[in-house]
């Protein structure tokens, strides 16, 4: 039995090596120079398209709705005469740019943009369309899965740009509704105390760019590589966004401890 | 011409195909038949480079394919057209698109030379009617007939069809058959079809590879392969009722 599980641990280290390797053949055979740069533009910019702009709607929804909730649960929690209530729009301003959108986003697009790229290269796998490009000659991952990156790496940072406004502005909406607290003193909040305003915007950008590319050199490793049916599509959809997230994760606690401290 | 020689196939422990010699010959339908599992498409995919065997060459008109470099590879691959089983059609491209695709990654031609020459292929093959429409919307032996256009629109050659009848009725399979055939005369084309399906066998095989347990077990042409003492061959071939009632109709 010891023997079975001890055999088991050491099968599964070196599964980890040999992904990790196959994971980097990837990436490196991913940057050599395209076959035609008009096609490969082309593809840029449907990628930005699909996984960015066909994004902005779930983006703006719940970014406006976790604005709205932060308001209230920080209003309401505030209960010392001492504390002023501008203290509301600072907060909502601090969670939004450090965390709420690019964190809570990013693992968010890591749903339905991971399972979608998944999905695609998985399925192109199975049916062959990924060997029918390789015979005609074309770097398959150069063509298929880089466009998807450079096109998550550019467009996800303006997204979450959007999700921070659109975060500000259902605060503004709670305080309108609720009247927990003044609209002049959320604003005040949000535009007081700005000194590191724009190091914290750029570390929230940067650590979006950063989680763009996780998500989607993830998300395609685990659909270029499947081996089986549709089952298998399915699985590599489920792997690429529960790998994506904690990676997400940890490299949010990674670059916090680099950069904040 | 394409030269096979002395080629070993493993997958792991595995050992697929056993030093297999053969030489499928420049303006001929070649076929490669044996039963499901027997190695047939392991060794399709070794010849266009989607497996690197473990010994042996791959000789197109004497350039080994395994030995040469990235580049030189990549240019003889655009001399090789494919029919895959499922078609391999991009479910994001039209019809059209589909057969521009080479041109588009591959030539200097412009947007109107590639749609005539689109135009031209579709035609061949009698589908140009469905241009505009998605793989999903076609049926099987549309989307094999698209698939073949865009495996000739670069005027490869080398052609390779792996089970081009597979999910297709009889008189599909007909039509299939035959077009390969007249395209690999039109063209002058070297064919390599791997299929089990018998029927292809004795309408297009001209050049036939039997592949047993991952051997070249026999080779010969569609008239031998009838009148053979082998046993793996006589099984395999008079397996079906039909295949069994016509060999009683010759003995008698």
């Amino acid at each position: 039995m010891l023997i079975f599980v001890v055999n088991k641990i050491i099968i599964n280290r070196i599964e980890y090596f040999y992904h990790i390797g196959r994971y980097a053949e990837m990436l490196g055979q991913m940057f050599s120079r395209p076959e035609k740069f008009s096609v490969y533009w082309n593809k840029l910019m449907e990628e930005i398209y699909q996984l960015g702009i066909k994004s902005f709607g779930i983006v703006v929804l719940m970014s406006a709705f976790m604005g709205m909730v932060i308001v209230i649960q920080t209003a309401t929690a505030i209960d010392s005469p001492l504390i002023p209530a501008y203290t509301v729009g600072f907060t909502t301003k601090q969670s939004i740019i450090l965390e709420f959108s690019p964190t809570i986003i990013s693992l968010i697009l890591a749903g339905k943009v991971g399972s979608n790229i998944a999905s695609e290269l998985g399925s192109m796998r199975v049916t062959e369309q990924i060997d029918a490009l390789e015979i005609m000659g074309v770097n398959s991952r150069n063509f298929l899965i880089t466009p998807k990156i450079l096109g998550a790496v550019l467009i996800f940072p303006l997204l979450i740009v959007f999700s921070m406004l659109f975060g500000f502005l259902g605060g503004w909406f709670a305080c309108v509704s609720t009247e927990l607290v003044t609209v002049e003193k959320y604003k005040y909040g949000i535009v007081a105390f700005n000194n590191n305003d724009m190091m914290y915007l750029t570390y929230a950008l940067s650590k979006t760019a950063v989680f763009a590319f996780i998500m989607t050199s993830i998300s395609a490793y685990q659909g270029y590589y499947v081996k089986g049916g549709s089952l298998e599509v399915g699985k590599a959809s489920t792997r690429a966004v529960v790998y994506s997230s904690v990676l997400i994760l940890l490299f949010n606690y990674l670059i916090t401890q680099l950069v904040l401290i | 011409m394409i030269e096979v020689k002395n080629i070993d196939k493993s997958f792991g422990e595995v050992q697929i195909l056993h030093d297999i010699n053969f030489t499928f010959q420049e303006g001929k339908t070649n076929i490669i038949i044996g039963q499901s599992g027997s190695g047939k498409s392991v060794l399709a995919k070794c010849i266009v480079g989607l497996h690197k065997p473990e010994n042996g060459q791959i000789l197109y008109n004497g350039r080994d394919l395994i030995s040469m470099g990235k580049r030189e590879k990549k240019e003889i691959r655009k001399e090789i057209g494919m029919l895959f089983q499922g078609g391999a059609l991009f479910d994001s491209l039209t019809v059209e698109e589909n057969v521009m695709f080479p041109l588009t990654m591959f030539t200097k031609m412009s947007k109107k030379e590639m749609r005539e020459r689109v135009k031209f292929c579709l035609d061949r093959v009698n589908i140009l009617d469905k241009n505009k429409l998605f793989p999903s919307e076609i049926s099987g032996g549309m989307q094999k007939r698209v698939a073949i256009a865009r495996a000739i629109v670069m005027k490869p050659k080398y052609l390779f069809c792996d089970e081009p009848n597979s999910g297709l009725d009889p008189r599909t399979s007909i039509l299939i058959d035959d077009l390969i055939k007249d395209l690999t005369e039109e063209y002058k084309m070297t064919t390599v079809v791997i299929t089990h399906d018998m029927n292809s066998v004795l309408e297009i095989g001209e050049n036939i590879m039997f592949i047993y347990k991952g051997k070249n077990h026999w080779t010969g042409d569609k008239e031998s392969i009838l009148t053979t003492q082998n046993k793996e061959v006589t099984d395999f071939v008079y397996s079906s009722k039909f295949m069994r009632m016509y060999r009683e109709k010759i003995m008698k």
